[in-house]
Order: C-alpha cells, then sequence, then structure tokens
C-alpha cells in the first residue's frame, strides 16, 4: 500500500485512506474466512440462532400475555427489527473494536501505531467477522414480519423513515462502539462496560419504551441518546406518542443526532489514542 | 500431598486467577446490573399485566431477576470458563502433559472450577444482588438456612454446568476446533438454564422439556430453593443426578479420548 505521511494529508484524505485500508483489511479476513466455508456457514448460523434467541423469549413472553407495556407483538417485533439490523451493521463493521483492550495489555497496539495506516481503520477491521451477518439476517426478518402484519397508515414520510432509521442507528451505535474503544484506552480490561451500552443498548431498544422508568428513557434521550436509534423515529411510523412528552419533530432528529455522535466519538478516539502510553516491556 | 489437599490447592489457584482480574470484574458487575435494570423493568411490565405468571409474585420474579444476574458467571454457562483452555491444550497437544501430572484431569479441573466459580459468586453476584434489593422489593428470605440452602443448590448446579463443558471441551479430541460445540451449547445453555426467562413461564410442552434438561439445574433449580418455590431436598436429589450422570460420562469419554492420545503420539 503507497500510503503518504499521514500528517500531510487533510481530512478528506485521511477518511479516503482510513476507508481504503478498512476495505482492504476486511477483504483479507473474509477471504481467510472463506477458506473454511463450512466452519463459516456454521458460526454464521450459531450467530444467527444466538441472536434469534432474544426474540424466542419475546414469543414465549407474548404466548402468555397479549400486550406488553401496551404494545401488541408485531409493534414490538418492529422495535426489535430496527434496532437488530441497526446493531447488527455496526457490529458487523465495528464489533471488534472490544478487542482494543486486550492489544493495550499485551502491548500488540504498538504495531498498529507504527503502520502508515490509520488506527482506527487498524482496529476495527481487526479479525472482521463475516458471520455477523446472521444477525443482521435474523433482524432483517424480524422486521420483514412486522411490515407485512402491521397496519400502518403509509405516508412518504414514514416510508422515508424506515431507511433513515436503519441507517442513523447504525451511525449511532458505531459511534458507541468507537467511544467505547477510546474508554478501553484508559480502562484497558473494561471491554464489558462496553458490552453494556452496545449489546445492552440494543437490548433495551428492543422492548417498548412504555416499559422503563422515566429516568432511564431521559437518560438515552438526552444522555446517551439511544433513543434515536429506533424509538423516536418507529413510534412516529406506529403513530404513538413518546412517553417523554417531546414534540414530534424529535422523530426526525435522527440523522443530526447520528452526525453529532460520530464527530463526538471521533474526537473521544483521538483524546484515547493520545493518551495512549505503551505498556513497554 | 494428600489428595484432598492437592485439589483444594488447585481450587485455590483457580480463585486467585480470577480474583487478578479487578478492572475486568467490576466493568462485569456493571453489565450484569445494566442488564439487570433492563429485565426488572420487563418483568414488572410482564407480571402487571399478568400477575403469578409462572407461578412468581411480582417480588419474587425481581428476585429471580437480580440472583440470575449473579449467578450467570458463577455457572458460566455461557462459556468463560476453563473449557477455551482445555481445548486449546487439546489442539497444540499439550494435553499430553497434563495426563502425565500425578493428578486425574476431571478432578483438576473441576477444583480449578469450583475455585472460579466461588471467586464470581462473591466478586460478581453480591454487588448486583444488593443494588437490586436497594432498587426494588424483592423476596429474599430472612432465614439463615435458606440461604446455606441455597448455596447447596448453586454449588451443584455449579457441578452441572462443570460436567457439561467438560464433555463439551474433550469433543475436541475428535473435532480439533472445538468452537462450534462450545458455541451451540452455550445457545443451548442461555435458552435452558432459565437466563432469558424464568423456565416456569414457558409454556406447554416446552417448559416440561426444558425443565427437565439438565440446564434448569444451573439458574432455576438454585433459585427456587431460595425463593421457597421448591422442595430442596428434590431439587438436590435431581442436580446430583445430572452432575453424577454427566460427570461419569466426561470420565467415560475421558478415557476414550485418553487413548486416542496415546495412539496418536505413537
Amino acid at each position: 500500500m503507497d500510503f503518504e505521511p499521514f500528517e500531510r494529508l487533510g481530512a478528506y484524505e485521511r477518511l479516503r485512506d482510513g476507508l481504503r485500508a478498512y476495505r482492504l483489511i476486511t477483504a483479507m479476513w473474509v477471504r481467510s474466512t472463506m477458506a473454511y466455508r463450512a466452519s463459516f456457514a456454521m458460526t454464521a448460523l450459531g450467530n444467527f440462532a444466538a441472536t434469534a434467541l432474544d426474540f424466542v423469549a419475546i414469543l414465549l413472553m407474548f404466548s402468555r400475555v397479549d400486550r406488553l407495556g401496551g404494545y401488541s407483538l408485531p409493534e414490538v417485533a418492529l422495535l426489535y427489527g430496527v434496532s437488530g439490523v441497526a446493531f447488527g451493521f455496526a457490529d458487523l463493521a465495528l464489533g471488534s473494536m472490544d478487542r482494543l483492550g486486550r492489544r493495550v495489555r499485551d502491548g500488540t497496539l504498538d504495531t498498529l501505531l507504527v503502520r502508515p495506516v490509520p488506527v482506527l481503520a487498524q482496529v476495527a477491521a481487526d479479525r472482521f467477522a463475516l458471520r455477523r451477518l446472521g444477525r443482521i439476517t435474523q433482524g432483517l426478518l424480524v422486521l420483514g414480519y412486522a411490515l407485512a402484519v402491521l397496519d400502518i397508515h403509509w405516508t412518504p414520510l414514514k416510508v422515508l423513515m424506515m431507511p433513515v432509521m436503519l441507517l442513523s442507528g447504525a451511525a449511532i451505535f458505531s459511534a458507541v462502539f468507537v467511544a467505547g474503544g477510546a474508554f478501553q484506552f484508559v480502562a484497558q480490561d473494561a471491554s464489558e462496560v462496553q458490552n453494556s451500552f452496545t449489546y445492552g443498548g440494543n437490548t433495551l431498544l428492543q422492548y417498548p419504551p412504555t416499559v422503563f422508568a422515566k429516568d432511564m428513557l431521559r437518560g438515552v434521550t438526552f444522555v446517551l441518546p439511544l433513543a434515536f436509534v429506533n424509538w423516536l423515529p418507529a413510534l412516529y411510523v406506529l403513530g404513538r406518542p413518546y412517553p417523554l412528552d417531546l414534540p414530534t419533530w424529535v422523530a426526525f432528529a435522527s440523522p443530526v443526532v447520528a452526525a453529532l455522535c460520530c464527530a463526538l466519538a471521533g474526537l473521544a478516539w483521538r483524546a484515547g489514542l493520545r493518551a495512549y502510553r505503551s505498556t513497554g516491556s | 500431598m494428600g489428595t484432598a489437599r492437592l485439589y483444594a490447592a488447585v481450587a485455590g489457584s483457580g480463585f486467585r486467577r480470577y480474583a487478578t482480574y479487578r478492572i475486568a470484574t467490576a466493568a462485569g458487575v456493571f453489565t450484569n446490573t445494566v442488564f439487570g435494570l433492563i429485565l426488572a423493568y420487563l418483568f414488572i411490565a410482564l407480571w402487571d399485566s399478568k400477575p403469578h405468571l409462572g407461578g412468581y409474585d411480582q417480588a419474587q420474579a425481581l428476585t429471580y431477576v437480580w440472583v440470575s444476574q449473579g449467578l450467570l458467571m458463577v455457572v458460566a454457562m455461557m462459556g468463560g470458563g476453563f473449557e477455551d483452555e482445555l481445548i486449546e491444550r487439546i489442539r497444540t497437544g499439550d494435553i499430553a502433559i497434563d495426563l502425565y501430572r500425578p493428578a486425574d484431569l476431571q478432578m483438576w479441573w473441576l477444583a480449578q472450577d469450583m475455585g472460579r466459580a466461588l471467586f464470581h459468586l462473591l466478586g460478581r453476584g453480591v454487588v448486583p444482588l444488593l443494588f437490586g434489593a436497594l432498587v426494588f422489593d424483592l423476596a429474599l428470605p430472612s432465614d439463615p438456612l435458606t440461604w446455606l440452602a441455597f448455596l447447596v443448590a448453586v454449588a451443584l448446579g455449579v457441578a452441572v454446568g462443570f460436567s457439561i463443558r467438560f464433555l463439551v471441551a474433550l469433543s475436541a479430541f475428535w473435532l480439533l476446533d472445538g468452537a462450534g460445540v462450545a458455541q451451540l451449547t452455550s445457545i443451548a445453555g442461555i435458552f435452558c438454564s432459565g437466563m432469558l426467562l424464568p423456565l416456569n413461564v414457558f409454556p406447554g410442552t416446552l417448559g416440561e422439556v426444558v425443565r427437565a434438561l439438565p440446564w434448569s439445574s444451573l439458574i432455576q433449580a438454585p433459585v427456587d430453593v431460595l425463593l421457597g418455590t421448591a422442595d430442596p431436598l428434590g431439587t438436590y436429589a435431581v442436580q446430583a443426578a445430572w452432575a453424577a450422570g454427566l460427570l461419569a460420562a466426561g470420565r467415560l469419554v475421558q478415557s476414550v479420548a485418553t487413548r486416542r492420545v496415546v495412539v496418536q503420539g505413537g
């Protein structure tokens, strides 16, 4: 790879180089995965099955109750599907970020620092796991079920909301992954904290907001704005009000919130990288 | 050194080994608390619309949430115990060295896993339960004997969890890569142990099947002993039967597998 010295590049070139490096490294891992096709098929199926269990649990609940927090099964399926697909994309692209702490601990991060390739691209693409397509597939199936069964009064705005919601949601979750990685420069051994915001956030969003305490809703609306992944936009599509008395237009704010989250996560990442001190020997 | 002292020392080293990871333990406690919160509000919604679901009242259901979050790592049904290391030793051939040691392979790892479980009970079990008790109305027993009975059920649950994962690890003798089997077993464990939803809530035949499987010994059984919704002695009998049966199966597979190593080594 012929990368120019990093410092002399502008923001656009850096982004372009980063994406190119990310593409090359992920392509390498995909090739190595495909060397064992049977193994890939099994792990992708396992990924699918493991995520599907959450939804099976929801089905089991609905075998005993008609409504959960006032929501019907197809409505919960819509929330579940959107969150699952958005999280699935972020997990596919950046799910390896939680390995960063290990690299900081054992010193192998230094290898990445001396390469003329953006560190974020290298860390994110490290051991790129194509099997995570299983999670996306599972989310898409549940989302498809919800859209087929729900009787939504579609308007052009609501139709547009669907892809916007998935993309913004994926971007918000991606920001959480990157911020979690930045946190691990400092905490090193605390990848589970990151998991509670990524996997925990996804689990939270799979249920109706009416289930949770108002303080939790305020936290995921104003502090860590996960509510913009699916709750706020999806409740607009369903024609239901959000339990916190917010104006309707916040349902459309997801792309802006996502951009803001990504910018903040980028800053956190750079701060973390600058604070990094190698373990030495 | 006597055999009992040897295994006590191994258990002690298992305890100390996991006690080294203090930040990771604190991070794990945080995660269990976050998931506990999500599940607790979910269960409140469920039990609000259907009181006495699965034979629990709301306080018992909430107790179920926080005790099960505390037990997740203790019974290690999602993996994260000794099995990854044992699989790796089988794959690389280091297992041959282990077999020369004057200690039994299964007992050695059982002792190590008991030490690990004890650490996780103290390190990751107590704080989430305390948090849950502070924030929610739980149905915790005041009788120390009930807590003692609970701890016995936890110990038996750990033995069942160990024996399942020991069989999983030994599959690496044949498959070399045990990852697929470990993944399938952890999926079964998550679903059938009652981690997602109490097994009492599972409807009809499915409920009867999951309650009859060995994974019900891991979480459902100890929690029911603590809540007083199950007879301790009957519960122990089921757990002990599973532990004995699965340990015996592990021993059988171990002896078959060990002969394989000798053949491979020439």
